[in-house]
């Protein structure tokens, strides 16, 4: 693995019961660069991002995370590799019993021996990069969706780590936080030169910051390089998906038998 | 037939492997040192877990130890024994009744409580989110509950056999006018400190060690949606409740020897 690589994803295989949600999926996460992962609905983005994080056990494969094995790891390790991570999820998780401002504070409580002074300045700081500033003493039950996705943003670097892992980023955002929230990804990218693994629908968005594009779909990387190269690109399969268009080569249906015979049963033709 | 056989095979295995993880579940928690702020985790959970358990843990004691009383006494009082209330209330107090009543509301109160919200944590994924952060959630969730509920059922548990002998007293000595000397001295001349009192809190703390471990187990293994949610908050209190009903069938036994 290449020091310009900081994530190498090999030959990855995971099932869910008798269905394959990877087949074999290799990927580069270049370092210090953004990277975004496409793909239809239930293809395993989300599962990509947990297998990454040490969360998920892929059948078989390798991924090698700032040179080390995810899957052989022991829990201390993983933990310990975990606090250089931050991931963004879509739900925001974020701990219901604790105010916004606890909530982005939890981790330098955990992990850092910072003064309280410290603590807070900080804890603003992030809260205002995402315009939260003035939501400081706000539960996660008082906040809208966007809001709560904007609080654990702020709360994923919190620690600024080294990488930082997004799922649906700009989901249930408006256009102006939305913009802020792009804008916010990308600066964090040129300043830290953190690595970014942004896992998204929004083409525009995503294309918009991302240094290099992965689209995925039936397990396998249907295409991948520079947005740009990718709007150009031959493949029927990157067209479609790039291009939102109903009809192609990716799957719109989950695998069904053809509706004929759902709903005429044994007189279908 | 074989289908049937079957079924019991895939189902032992499951309650094997199940078993078998909430083990390492338990073991995972309660090893390593402890560190920063746990201190105030165990707090938190022991006001939660404990403290707020007392009110119905207070007002149940008073109101069995009340009616074991009012039993007693109408049964002894046909004999001129009114004097063994005491004692009688305090045996079955102290060896029994405390250890396994305390359980089961313990079970029903903090045991449903503890799975639901850890249940709920897993559910909204805050769990995962704290694994994501570097943080153990055995560590920092589990641990501070199976701590505190060791911890808190003995205390409960001595709490409700002094309120329910209060209550005995009340009934039989203020009330129906049972002689004081003979209902406390007789309670004082025949309670051992190990047989009686020791025992019953040993059982406590078996109690507390299995419905704290099911009640955690329940919330961390549970399916993360509303019904599942609703169904592990049942088992932990079924399970609880049969398993300490059960142990205490097996400790007794063991605890006070021959008994034909």
């Amino acid at each position: 693995m290449t020091d310009d690589i900081y994530i190498q994803i090999r030959d990855l295989h995971f099932s869910r019961g008798q269905r394959k949600i990877f087949d074999g999926l290799s990927m580069d996460i270049p370092r210090g660069r953004i990277t975004g992962i496409m793909g239809p609905s239930g293809t395993g983005k989300t599962t990509l991002l947990r297998i990454i994080g040490g969360q998920v056990r892929p059948d078989s494969g390798q991924v090698l995370v700032a040179g080390n094995d995810v899957c052989s790891l022991s829990r201390e390790e993983l933990f310990e590799l975990r606090k250089n991570m931050g991931m963004l999820f879509q739900s925001s998780a974020l701990f219901t019993d604790l105010s916004v401002y606890e909530n982005v504070a939890f981790p330098l409580r955990v992990h850092t021996d910072l003064p309280e002074d410290t603590i807070r300045d900080l804890v603003l700081m992030k809260l205002n990069a995402v315009g939260l500033r003035g939501a400081r003493d706000l539960f996660p039950s008082e906040l809208s969706g966007g809001m709560a996705r904007r609080v654990a943003l702020a709360r994923a670097i919190a620690l600024d780590p080294d990488l930082l892992m997004y799922d649906e980023p700009f989901t249930g955002q408006d256009p102006i936080s939305m913009g802020v929230l792009v804008a916010l990804i990308k600066n964090l990218n040129l300043s830290l030169g953190t690595t970014n693994l942004v896992v998204s629908h929004d083409i525009h968005e995503t294309s918009s910051i991302a240094d290099k594009l992965y689209i995925i779909s039936d397990g396998k990387v249907i295409g991948e390089g520079a947005p740009d190269d990718l709007r150009r690109d031959a493949s029927a399969w990157v067209q479609q998906f790039m291009h939102g268009s109903p009809d192609g080569p990716v799957p719109f249906h989950y695998p069904a038998d053809e509706l004929v015979y759902d709903v005429l049963g044994d007189g279908a033709p | 037939m074989t289908e049937l056989i079957r079924a019991l095979g895939i189902s032992s295995l499951e309650r094997l492997r199940s078993l078998g993880s909430a083990t390492i579940m338990w073991l995972t928690a309660m090893a390593g040192l402890p560190r920063r702020g746990d201190l105030g985790l165990l707090m938190r959970q022991i006001y939660t877990i404990g403290v707020l358990s007392l009110v119905i843990i207070v007002l149940s004691a008073f109101s069995i130890g009340a009616v074991i009383a009012l039993q007693f006494y109408t049964q002894l009082a046909r004999f001129g024994a009114e004097d063994a209330v005491g004692l009688g209330l305090a045996l079955v107090l102290l060896r029994e009744l405390g250890p396994v009543v305390t359980a089961l509301l313990f079970a029903g109160r903090a045991g449903s409580a503890i799975t639901a919200e850890i249940g709920l944590m897993k559910s909204t994924e805050q769990l995962s989110s704290m694994e994501m952060m570097g943080v153990d959630p055995l560590h920092r969730i589990v641990a501070p509950r199976l701590w505190a509920g060791l911890l808190c059922m003995p205390l409960l548990t001595a709490i409700f056999n002094v309120v329910a002998i209060y209550g005995g007293s009340v009934v039989a000595v203020s009330w129906l006018g049972s002689d004081p000397g003979g209902f406390w001295a007789g309670m004082q001349e025949t309670v051992e400190l190990w047989e009686d009192v020791g025992k019953g809190m040993l059982k406590s703390l078996v109690f507390a060690f299995v419905v704290t471990w099911i009640a955690v187990w329940q919330g961390y293994d549970t399916e993360p949606t509303a019904e599942g949610i609703g169904l592990a908050t049942t088992r932990t209190v079924v399970m609880s409740s049969v398993m300490v009903l059960a142990i205490d069938f097996i400790l007794t036994l063991g605890m006070y020897g021959d008994f034909k």
